[in-house]
Parts: structure tokens; sequence; C-alpha cells
């Protein structure tokens, strides 16, 4: 079986194989405890912001609440609709699962920057990256992760045999992809002052405070990412998928015992992850703001960007805490009517303000004007044309249905 | 085999551990939860009454037609990505190239936002 | 294993082997596609078929291709295919009916599709071996879409405008 990874063949170079099995543990226990901490944070800071006190029983003010819930449910029988379609219903955890996780892969945890550093560290004699793997196209694997994310959702909702999930997970993926469109179009603005896919090198990118992306791009594309996720990972005001008083519990509500605790662990730890990815893409992700004294730069990495994340899920809590439910019409009117555009003519505005970059003449700037405005033009002229040949079509074909005073 | 499908490899390698944790939790809990399946049980939770109907209803056109957008935005995002990493490479040709592909492809939206179908209910 | 490297020489093994279990897998999922009793499985194993091509792609040193092929494909083409099958027919279980009285046609269609493709693949590359480089940068796309291939991906527009539209005439309310 190992034999089938090369890495094994011939002479075995231990090192390299430690490193990364180190790095795989790493995510492993980063990811779960992270996981496990944001459901206690959540509930102890909303609870704060709601004058109660929350759970404070299991160990230290409560932190191992979550941990003693987790255990709970693996005594708890597993509940199997007799309807439910018993495959797809097995099947469903692990798709929401697996590529929670999997996003972790491409997410750079921390490294030297310090001095101007690149971000490589060196442990045992091999220079490397904090980053489990590092493709040219990671910030796209995020993105198409997420989206396996969907099928997690929509075939629990199917397959549990049952109305209201199946309304929920309906809801949700529509939902869900709705966002995803407005995420794609905020992250392009980022490639834009980036000029990389890759996660390393966009952090590599932000090496100053006026680097950081979230201002380089000008706060636009941050704020639409920002809701596009918490839409995405339905959080709070976004979380019409669990409306208790319409859907009793949305997707996940003929799931039982650990099946339905993977399905919480994988959207917590999907809280956490995109958290993450924010911070990779605009705040620098494990680059310092100033140099901490004492603390050797390879750990220096690592607490930025916890602090940035713990920034993140703070923030996430708060909205749960102070926001009103949007309806579903007024969710897909944000995320069609409000962020598509913004984004898109945000991203061009860009692209635009590039292209008149300081050394370039100003023959070629007023070209590019010219050029935008009548594309723009023509394409609203026949665009309105069209519209209106259809309007007449459509009123014309009407009218013998108004004679038999049938309106249609 | 090069760095870059080694690099996959370890990818593959950490998404099976993930499977396999999934696996562990599940078997673990197999071992020590109770199993008395009866037929209440067994019957789709509707708040505690019996359940009306089938446990399958139709869904609405409207979903699709949000799905259907989705797969346009979805494709001009994959166009944008690769320009905008290198926007300075193409210069001016570049962006009004670009500008064509995504006003052709907004008049989509704006066409089913002008028919009412971006309006719910 | 090692024996097996020296033998075949320059041919890289591993990326052989991953190539035929990655097939073999698309192969048994794509026949699972035409001979599931349920819909909703069948659109399952096409998604399976989708990621063992993204697959295919990574062992070809395409990632973005593979990326965007689960972005597109698995995360928007096959969430639209639900959503159409939600719309019509998806309850669980065993369906009957499913096959259309003239299916035996479409094996014949399909062998010379096959055959086809085939033929044009081994003639465009014959005996070529991958190299054994890294990954095509993104901007060699980029650089082919805005220019050799302008028109072609102008065209993309134009007909992902058409399904939009046709889409929403289908589905309009007045």
């Amino acid at each position: 079986m190992l034999a089938l990874d090369p890495i094994l063949e011939g002479p075995l170079l231990w090192t390299p194989l430690f490193i990364i099995i180190g790095k795989v543990l790493f995510i492993f226990v980063v990811g779960l405890v992270a996981t496990m901490f944001m459901v206690w944070y959540e509930r102890k800071v909303v609870s704060g912001m709601q004058n109660r006190i929350g759970p404070n029983k299991a160990g230290p003010f409560g932190m191992l609440q979550t941990l003693a819930d987790g255990i709970k449910s693996f005594f708890k029988e597993d509940l199997l609709p007799t309807r439910a379609d018993r495959i797809v219903f097995r099947l469903a955890p692990f798709l929401a699962f697996v590529p929670a996780f999997l996003l972790w892969a491409v997410i750079p945890l921390g490294g030297d920057f310090s001095n101007g550093n690149d971000g490589t560290v060196t442990w045992f004699g091999h220079v490397t990256r904090v980053q489990l793997a590092d493709p040219p196209v990671g910030i796209l694997w995020v993105l198409a992760m997420s989206s396996i994310g969907v099928y997690g959702i929509m075939l629990a909702g199917w397959s549990s045999g049952s109305k209201y999930p199946l309304l929920g997970s309906v809801r949700a993926s529509a939902q869900m992809i709705s966002y995803e469109a407005a995420l794609g179009l905020s992250l392009a603005a980022v490639l834009l002052s980036s000029g990389t896919l890759s996660t390393a090198g966009i952090v590599a990118g932000q090496n100053s405070l006026v680097d950081w992306n979230v201002i380089s791009t000008g706060i636009v594309p941050f704020v639409i990412f920002l809701i596009a996720v918490t839409a995405e990972l339905n959080r709070p005001p976004f979380d019409l998928v669990e409306a208790e008083q319409e859907l009793v519990g949305g997707f996940n509500t003929e799931y039982s015992g650990i099946r339905f605790a993977l399905f919480f662990l994988s959207e917590f730890m999907n809280v956490v992850t995109m958290s993450a990815i924010m911070v990779t893409l605009f705040l620098g992700g494990p680059q310092p703001l100033f140099d901490i004294p004492v603390i050797p730069g390879a750990l220096e990495g690592t607490i930025w960007f916890l602090v940035k994340l713990f920034a993140f899920l703070y923030l996430f809590v708060w909205l749960r805490a102070t926001l009103p439910r949007l309806r579903y019409d007024q969710l897909m009117d944000l995320g069609w009517k409000v962020l598509i555009p913004i984004s898109l003519g945000w991203f061009l505005l860009l692209a635009a303000l590039r292209e008149f970059s300081p050394d370039g003449d100003a023959a070629e700037s007023l070209r590019v004007v010219v050029i935008s405005f009548v594309v723009a033009v023509i394409a609203t002229g026949l665009f309105a044309a069209a519209l209106k040949v259809s309007a007449r079509n459509r009123a014309a074909a009407n009218q013998p249905a108004d004679n038999t005073g049938v309106t249609v | 085999m090069s760095v870059y499908l080694r690099e996959y490899l370890t990818v593959v390698w950490f998404g099976v551990a993930a499977l396999a944790i999934g696996g562990l939790l599940l078997g673990l809990a197999a071992l020590v939860r109770p199993s008395k399946p009866s037929y209440d049980k067994g019957i789709a939770y509707e708040s505690g009454v019996d359940p009306v109907g089938i446990g399958w209803s139709q869904s609405q056109i409207r979903y699709y037609v949000f799905a259907l957008l989705f797969v346009i935005f979805d494709v001009e995002a994959v166009f944008l990505f690769p320009w905008a990493a290198n926007v300075e490479r193409y210069g001016t040709f570049g962006l009004v190239v670009m500008l064509v592909f995504i006003v052709l492809l907004l008049d989509g939206l704006v066409y089913a936002w002008k028919r009412g179908l971006l309006r719910w209910v | 294993m090692n024996a097996l490297i020296l033998a075949t020489d320059n041919v890289n093994v591993a990326q052989n082997v991953a190539f035929g279990i990655i097939a073999a897998v698309m192969i048994f999922a794509a026949l699972s596609v035409v001979t599931t009793k349920n819909v909703v499985h069948a659109a399952l194993w096409l998604v399976m078929v989708l990621a063992g091509v993204a697959a295919q792609y990574v062992l070809a040193a395409a990632e973005f291709v593979a990326v965007s092929q689960v972005l597109v494909y698995i995360g928007a083409v096959m969430v639209l295919f639900l959503f159409g099958i939600m719309l019509t027919r998806a309850q669980i279980g065993k369906e009957t009916g499913l096959n259309n009285k003239g299916w035996a046609l479409g094996i014949p269609v399909a062998l010379v599709l096959f055959g086809l493709l085939a033929w044009v693949i081994v003639d465009a590359f014959g005996d070529d071996v991958l190299p054994d480089r890294g990954p095509a940068p993104t901007v060699m796309l980029s650089d082919q879409f805005l220019s050799i291939y302008l028109l072609p991906f102008i065209a993309i527009s134009f007909v992902l405008l058409a399904a939009a539209i046709g889409a929403i005439v289908l589905a309009r309310k007045d």
C-alpha cells in the first residue's frame, strides 16, 4: 500500500517524509482543536453578549463542553429513516467533512516573514513552507473544495426521505451557489493585485500594511467576500437553511448521533477555514504587523496568523449575536442584484486603473476610456433594442388572447 | 516523478487520512452505541406529528434558473482568473476583450432581472 | 517496483499506474451512470466520472484545467443537473421506465464516437511521452485564449448567453 507513494521507493529520504507527516498531524490538530474551540467560543461569546453565563461546568470556563458533547454523540443511537436512501444517507456526512479538511492543505499556517524574509522555514536542514501543499492554483482549490461542500448538504436533504430536510437542502444549495458566484468575482480583484493564484504567492505579496489586499483592492472586494462567505457558511444572518421556525432543523433533521456530529464538525470547521482563507487573501496571512521581540521568526508567523484568525472568528460570532435573519427573497436580491454587479464593476474599475499605471502614457489611457465607453454603450443599446422588440412581440402575441377575455 | 505530482499525492493522502478519521469516528461509535430500532424511530420527523404524504416534494423552477446563472458566472470567473493574474501582459487589448466577454454575460443577468426572474415569490 | 522502473526506463511508471487506476474507476462509474435505477445515483456516478477527468488533468500537468473542471462541471453543471432532477423526478428508491425504447441504438453511436476520439488522439499525439516537468503555468492558458483562440472564446460567451436566455424564456412567469 505504502509503496504506491514513490517517496517511499529507492533510497528512503526519511526527513521530508517526517516533515510531511508532521505537517499533516499539525493540520489535523490545528483543525480539530480550532473547531472545538470555535464551538465553545461561539457559545461563550454569544452568552456574554446576551448577558448569560453560557457553558461553565465542563473544565475551566466550560472549555471542555464541546468535548463532552462530542463524546455524548458517540453513545447516541444512529437512526436511519425507513424511507431514506441508505447509501447516499451514509455518504453525505463524508462529502461535507472531507472537503472541509482538504481546504486546510493550501492555507499558509505560518512562516518566517520577519525582516522581509519570504516565509520559508528550515526544518532539519530542509527548506519548506508551513503549508501542506503549494499548488500554483491554490486559491482555486479553495473554491473547488467549497463547491464540493454543496453536495454534502444537498444529498443529506434529498436522501433523508423527508420533506423539510429536502426543502432545507434545496434552499441551502441555491443560497450557496448564488453567493459562490460573488465569492469568485471578488476573488478576481485579489488576483489583480497579487498577480498569482498560489496562496503562498498571495501572502508573499502582502509584505506591508499598505500592501495588504484589503487596502490595495480598496476594501470593497473584502466586504463582498466577507458577506459572501457568511452566506456560503450558512451563518447568521444568512442561516435560512436551519430556520427552526420554518424548516424544523434544516437539511440534517433526520441525522442523529455521530453522523450529525460530523455535519456539525464540518460546519464549524468551515467557519474556521473560511476565516483562515480571508486572513490569507486580504490580511496578509502570517505576515507580521511588527516584529515581536524574543519569539523566533518561524513561530512569529503562526502567532500573527492565529491573532488574525481569532479576529474573524469573533466577527462571525458578533454578526450572529447582532443581526436578525434575512428573508429568502432579500437574500437572493442581495446576492444577485447587489453583490455580483458591484463586484464585477469594482473588478473592472481596478483592472482599468491598472492600465492607467503611472508609467503608461496618456494616449493609451484615453484609448482605454474611449473603447470601454463605446463597448458599454453599444452593448447596452443592442440589449435595450432586443428587450424592446421582444416586449413588442409579446404584446402582439397576447393581443388575440385579450379578445377572449383571458389574460395570460 | 516530478515535485509537482508528489505535492498532489500528498494532498491525496491527506484526503485519505481525513476519510479515515471520519470512518474511525463512525466505527468507534458503531461499537459503543445502542441499537434498538423500532417502527416509530424510522418515520420522518415532522415536529412530532405523523408525516403527511410521501417524503418528496417537487422543487420549483426558479432554483433551476439560479443554478443556470451560476454556471454562467462560474465559467466567467474561470476565464477571468488567468487574465486577472496577468493584466499588464495583455494591456488595452486584453481589457477590451474581457470587457466584451463580461458585458455579454452580464446581459444574461440583466435579462433575467428584466423579466422578473430574480424576484423571489 | 524498482525493477519495474529500471525495465521501462524513461516511461513514468507511477504516472501510468495512476492513469490506469483512475481510468478503470471512470469506466466503472460511467457504466453505472447508465445502468443504475435511480436518477440521482446516476448523477452522482457522473460526478465521479468528472472527478476522474479532473484527476487525469492533474496527471497530465494541467492543474488549472483540472481545478476548472471541478469548479465548473462538479460545482456548477452537476448542481444544475441535480436541480433539474429535483424539478422532475427524484424520488428515493428504484424507478422503472427510465430506459428509452431506442436505447440499443446508443451503443453503435457510442462506439463510433469512441473510435473517432481515440483515432484523433492517437493521430495527434501518437507515442509522445509526457514531459517530466512542472505544471503548465496559467499564463500559457490566457496567452492562448487571448490570441489564437480569441474567436472561440467570444463565441463561448454567446453560447452561454443563448443558454441563459433560453432557460429564462422557459422559466418565465408572464
